[in-house]
């Protein structure tokens, strides 16, 4: 590989425990999006590989370049402001198409009684709230 | 020392090849349209992070213009996505 052979310790150790952090972190979110039961839940998993992993990398290519440049290099930290300022952004806008989805359609039949997000509530609660009483 | 580094590049490249495929699972399985928007944004986000290990892998600074550049285009394309899940119009 490109001169690699002159690397400092200080810069080559820390940039490999960086670079496993960072692989490990992406691999677990990306499962945690393919493997997590609901979409509620499943828009967490990406977050760790954005800011985490992403952080990770990014760390280890500033010290990689700064080592081998024998001066500071700083570019990085353009991507990481940029990615660490639209994550939450992106996210809210997901989310919020989300609901405005879920919303929009029309109440299930037979109607989740058990889920926790129900936003029309079970017919338990439409009887105590001025439906017919159940004896009459 | 340097036989480490590379390895553990190497295994960070594979760790993120194989999320991209995770990803690609959900773009493809997901049963609503916010699961894929979702699976699609991560999908950019992995492939911004395999530039960067691919200019630190062959040393050059290009691959760092080219990540900076998926960044931007994916939150404008993610950004549109969601827009148009929500109201069903991009531009109003």
């Amino acid at each position: 590989m490109n001169n690699w052979d002159n690397l400092p310790l200080w810069a080559s150790l820390p940039a490999t425990l960086l670079l496993i952090l960072g692989g490990c972190i992406a691999l677990t979110g990306c499962l945690g999006l393919m493997r997590l039961p609901h979409f509620y839940q499943r828009i967490h998993g990406p977050a760790i590989t954005i800011t985490l992993g992403t952080a990770c990398i990014l760390m280890a290519s500033m010290i990689l370049f700064s080592a081998l440049e024998t001066r500071p290099v700083v570019h990085e930290l353009l991507i990481t402001l940029f990615v660490l300022m639209t994550a939450p952004m992106v996210s809210m806008l997901i989310m919020r198409a989300a609901v405005h989805r879920e919303l929009r359609q029309p109440p299930p039949n037979p109607p989740r009684e058990e889920s926790a997000w129900n936003a029309y509530g079970s017919p338990r609660v439409c009887k105590r709230n001025g439906g017919p009483p159940p004896g009459s | 020392m340097t036989l480490l580094l590379s390895l553990a590049l190497h295994f960070t490249l594979a760790c993120v090849g194989i999320g991209m495929l995770f990803c690609t699972v959900r773009l493809l399985l997901g049963p609503s349209a916010q699961d894929r928007v979702l699976a699609l944004d991560t999908l950019w986000m992995c492939t911004m992070l395999l530039c960067l290990l691919l200019g630190i892998r062959h040393g050059s600074m290009v691959y760092f213009e080219v990540a900076l550049l998926i960044a931007l285009i994916g939150f404008v394309s993610t950004i549109a996505l969601a827009k148009f899940l929500m109201r069903g119009e991009i531009i109003e």
